[in-house]
């Protein structure tokens, strides 16, 4: 997901999110030369090596943003110190036991219920103030997505809570087994500007539903949405487990410092290494929600109308391009190109009108670096004169339009990062099949997507082509089932959430076995005797005749 | 020796592209190279025997037990099952994106790296192995240096009988360790201790490769009142085997330390002095019935635990050991400090502490208040403090009235959580652990509705709000007309 989190926004951040990693390494290169036979204590003293540097580091980068955290209007500076103030608070709720019980959880997902029910006008506002995002799709792609996400967490939480009984093999038998679902602690979410409320609330519900305590930290990129949080979640939810930290990137390095036992990032991938290396001085495992190109292959035997509709709904209709499953380019045969292009046109004309910009059925561009960074896009030398509709810009209003660019070349900036906006490249091969080589020799993104009818083709996709998802003749979709798992593969990200997976996102299952002290077999323990080396084999191969022999003294 | 791997880029290259060719992927490649791990153990068995008794001094029941059944267990399970695992999941749709079905598609994640530790150095390369053949990655291995006939003896043997286009073991030490984690992977597995974790995952976060930690942590035994005789015999034997039967507590789900009560401790010492004795011979260095501590660091390491004032004058029983074999005693200590370093870090030996409480049941919050072991085991018949134990206390897994043998268990993830490391495998977790689920929706042209495309206009609104909450008949009224609002 190409949201913009914090600390991207600096001249320079890139480079020193990317050193980040780097210089941990080396220093603990170095360190580990010089101790080739470590002890706790020198180990200790290392880990505040790591820590002093990873701070350097995070300072680099929020000074080279500094510029706009001057321009911010964050209320009060939320540092170390409260960071460390509010993870002691919510470690004492989480360790008194508090969010454990159902009925804590399922309390606060009816509260979190009404609050969607109480507050959607603000939420519509806010959308419209941060993004112009239409009522229709704030409606459908954050209210609406979320209500039915808790009202399935609040149906099957018991379901969920129960602990999962396990068969057991002969070599352990008698015994009974179950797998036991447990909060893991305190988690913290961070979360993008996009969809500034779904990708806020969503892991919310399965952090909570797993009975953890919560820190979110909203994106400052979305301020209307990122205020209303703190505001509502303040309101209707627990203050004792579930908080909110607004900021940019000293409130999200102060976080980072601090010990969690679990982070969900969503966001693009260059501040996702910067909160995997973070994550990894604690040991905290990491959810990483990231973009990427996602791919719409389109043959040529398909449902035109149907197809074009569902790509321009897609790609223009659902917050502009700026969604991390947003279909990112087509490929097409050479052929069929210009048959779908006319197609994408007429239904763009119908949907948003002769002229998009003043459409209120779009939403803007996020904002004004992101606006930037797309007009890079366009105005790059390699792809002059391969514009074949729209590449209207309007800086003043963040405005861009639906723009086609045809074939544009893969070194070009349009084919090598993600877009997220507005512009929509068509990739033409000779044959279909080359289209999915084209996707296999690039990074794995979140979704693929394919139109056709051919059987074949629908199976080679599938099973050649790696992404988080794969939607066969449509876009999109799959986010909205619950019963699918979210999240990519590769550069696409680690780890999936949404319904049942947020769940288990957000939960560690712990092995439970029951053992009675008869039926033991002494073959496991020590003295030692050939007897026992033959029984031992009879067990472990599970062969219930070879334990008699063996025990027989046979074999 | 170790390896030049100025040119391991372009080895990587050749990796990927035998991964690409999708060799690794068909069902015939994964059990052609399980049913070769099978015969591996079985027909070099002597071998690894031999180079666990030189590395480690195991003595060859336990080193069977440990290292080439279980592996072959579960490298039977995973041939049994692939066909099983291997076959995608339907998932069930709602009504609304009706005409559509939707499965759940595993996939091979494509070169993985997994870096193993010297302790059971068959038994920890073998089993993520097994997951990954099954899940149809490309493989490298890179066991530990601390072993290192045991290292030979992998990379020999699975060269001869595993396919090393796609297979392969890198020897080496740290250094060698450090130059490949250079590099970018589709997985990396790591088993070891916590420092070296942080320093993976580090350099994992530069490619936002995911990671699998099994680390260690204090294991602790609970040892309740328990009445019959019998059962007293059992757990007590048990508890022994636990802790120095498996290659001298060098495990990371070995017991660490016993938490018992007051009262019940000193008959808990006469008997585990008694079964001590019984299971290992007066004197177990001659007889070779416990493994010897891996190499001089960590029996200094040991030594320096033991040396600790207050440690020192809470031996209660062994405690001597011998510099030359690197063998330490079994021994055990009553009370030592709790701010003793034995009583901090993992102690990865013969050393057994046992910690005296007021109430059995103190010890969840004596669990609780500590970082999250790998293992927890309870030796109690007492169903309540049972339930106290698993609701309360945070752990990899919970054991009851046994021990270590929940490794064996292939219906039972196992991993740890918080500071014993993240991520699960044995069995199926083992071929998740290695597969990414991808999300497949197939949908058909025959009904598609307007009302998911702009303009948007109020009827729209209201249709998808009834259509989002399931409502079909609401659904239907306002399509045709005959309802306003949902």
């Amino acid at each position: 997901m190409e949201a913009l989190s914090p600390l991207r926004e600096g001249p320079d951040p890139n480079e020193a999110a990317m050193d980040v990693a780097g210089d941990l390494s080396k220093s603990m290169i170095k360190f580990y030369r010089r101790y080739p036979s470590i002890t706790h204590r020198q180990h200790r003293s290392f880990s505040l090596q790591i820590h002093a540097s990873l701070c350097r580091l995070m300072l680099t980068i929020t000074m080279a943003s500094e510029e706009q955290v001057k321009n911010s209007t964050a209320p009060a500076m939320f540092d170390t110190e409260a960071a460390n103030c509010l993870m002691k608070e919510l470690r004492s709720t989480f360790l008194a036991g508090k969010t454990k019980s159902y009925e804590w959880r399922s309390s606060q997902l009816k509260s979190l219920l009404k609050m969607l029910e109480d507050s959607d006008k603000q939420i519509c506002d806010a959308l419209f103030s941060d993004l112009s995002k239409p009522e229709m799709e704030a409606y459908i792609h954050e209210i609406a997505m979320i209500k039915s996400s808790c009202k399935l967490a609040l149906k099957k939480l018991k379901d969920w809570m129960k602990p999962e009984k396990a068969k057991t093999n002969l070599g352990t038998f008698p015994s009974s087994a179950e797998i036991v679902p447990e909060p893991l602690g305190v988690v913290l979410i961070i979360s993008a500007w996009n969809y500034p409320l779904l990708l806020s609330v969503d892991p919310v519900i399965g952090a909570i539903a797993a009975g953890n305590a919560v820190v979110l930290k909203p994106s400052e990129l979305a301020p209307a949405m990122s205020s209303l949080l703190a505001k509502l979640l303040g309101k209707y939810l627990d203050n004792s487990a579930i908080k909110v930290v607004e900021g940019a990137v000293p409130e999200t390095s102060a976080l980072l410092e601090q010990k969690w036992d679990k982070i969900f990032y969503t966001g693009n991938g260059r501040v996702a290494r910067v909160v995997m290396a973070a994550a990894a001085k604690n040991l905290t495992p990491v959810v990483l929600e990231l973009g990427g190109k996602s791919p719409v292959l389109v043959d040529s035997n398909i449902d035109l109308t149907v197809t074009a509709r569902r790509i321009v709904s897609g790609k223009w209709g659902c917050n502009n391009g700026q969604a991390c499953v947003a279909p990112d380019y087509i490929i097409t045969t050479k052929q069929y190109a210009p048959v779908l292009i006319d197609s994408l046109k007429h239904h763009l004309v119908k949907f948003f009108g002769e002229d998009p910009m003043n459409s209120p059925d779009m939403s803007k561009v996020g904002h004004s670096r992101h606006f930037a960074r797309l007009k890079k896009l366009l105005d790059d030398d390699k792809i002059s004169g391969k514009i074949i509709h729209g590449g209207q810009t309007d800086k003043s209003n963040l405005k861009i339009a639906p723009t086609i660019v045809l074939d544009a070349p893969e070194d070009s900036l349009i084919m090598s990062e993600e877009i997220f906006g507005p512009l929509l490249p068509i990739v033409t091969v000779e044959k279909i099949e080359d289209g999915v080589e084209f996707i296999n020799s690039r990074p794995k993104p979140l979704a693929a997507y394919l139109f056709t009818n051919t059987k074949q083709l629908k199976e080679e996709f599938v099973s050649n082509i790696s992404a988080g998802g794969v939607v066969i003749n449509d876009v999109t979709l799959h986010l909205m089932v619950d019963t699918l798992p979210f999240g990519g593969v590769g550069e696409s990200g680690t780890g999936a959430y949404h319904g049942k997976f947020s769940f288990d996102a957000f939960s560690h299952k712990k092995a439970v076995l029951y053992r009675g002290f008869f039926g033991d077999a002494p073959a496991r323990y020590p003295p030692y005797t050939p007897g026992k080396l033959r029984l031992l084999k009879a067990l472990l191969d599970g062969s219930l005749f070879g334990i008699i022999r063996a025990l027989f003294g046979f074999s | 020796m170790e390896p030049n791997l100025d040119d391991f880029e372009g080895e990587l290259k050749e990796l990927r592209e035998i991964f690409n060719s999708g060799k690794t992927r068909e069902a015939s490649w994964r059990k052609s190279q399980l049913k070769g791990i099978l015969s591996l153990l079985k027909e070099q068995e002597h071998d690894i025997l031999k180079a666990l008794h030189q590395d480690l001094g195991k003595h060859h029941v336990e080193a069977y037990r440990d290292e080439i059944g279980t592996v072959a267990k579960s490298a039977n399970y995973a041939l049994g099952n692939l066909k099983k695992w291997m076959s995608s999941k339907r998932a069930k749709l709602p009504l609304a994106s009706f005409p559509s079905s939707a499965k759940l598609v595993p996939e091979p994640l494509g070169v993985v790296l997994i870096i193993s530790s010297w302790n059971f150095p068959f038994g920890l390369s073998f089993e993520p192995i097994i997951g990954a053949i099954a899940a149809g990655n490309v493989v490298i291995l890179k066991p530990s240096e601390l072993a290192p006939q045991c290292s030979l003896a992998l990379a020999n043997t699975i060269h001869d009988y595993l396919d090393t286009t796609a297979i392969k073991v890198i020897l080496g030490g740290r250094h060698v360790g450090e130059k490949l984690l250079q590099h970018r992977f589709d997985k990396i597995f790591f088993t070891g201790g916590a420092s070296v974790g942080q320093f993976v995952m580090t350099a994992a976060a530069r490619n936002l490769t995911p990671v699998t930690l099994e680390l260690g942590g204090k294991c602790p035994a609970v040892v309740d009142f328990i009445s019959s005789s019998w059962d007293r015999k059992i757990a007590i034997k048990i508890i022994i085997w636990g802790k120095f039967g498996v290659c001298a507590g060098q495990a990371c789900i070995g017991i660490d330390y016993i938490i018992t009560t007051k009262e019940l401790a000193s008959t808990l010492v006469e008997l585990l002095k008694k079964y001590i004795n019984k299971a290992f011979g007066y004197n177990p260095k001659v007889i070779n019935s416990i493994a010897k501590i891996i190499n001089k660091n960590h029996f200094s390491r040991l030594k320096e635990l033991l040396d600790e004032p207050g440690v020192k004058s809470s031996i209660i029983y062994g405690g001597l050991p011998d510099d030359e074999n690197l063998f330490m005693e079994p021994t055990i200590l009553l009370d030592p400090p709790l701010d003793a370093a034995i009583m901090k870090e993992e102690i990865f030996g013969p050393l057994l502490p046992i910690i005296t409480l007021g109430s059995i049941e103190d010890s969840v919050d004596f669990i609780k208040t500590r970082p999250k072991p790998l293992a927890i085991y309870g030796f109690t018949n007492n169903e309540n403090l049972q339930k106290k134990m698993i609701s309360e206390t945070s752990s990899g897994s919970i054991t009851f009235n046994d021990a270590i043998i929940h490794y064996a268990a292939d219906t039972l993830p196992f991993g740890g959580v918080g500071g014993s490391g993240f991520g699960r495998y044995h069995g199926k977790y083992s071929f998740e652990c290695f597969s990414h689920e991808k999300a497949v929706m197939v949908r058909g042209y025959l009904i598609d509705f307007g009302f998911r495309y702009p303009p948007w206009n109020n009827k729209k609104l209201q249709l998808l709000k009834s259509g989002l909450r399931y409502d079909y008949i609401t659904l239907v009224l306002i399509k045709l007309g005959l309802k306003s609002k949902a």
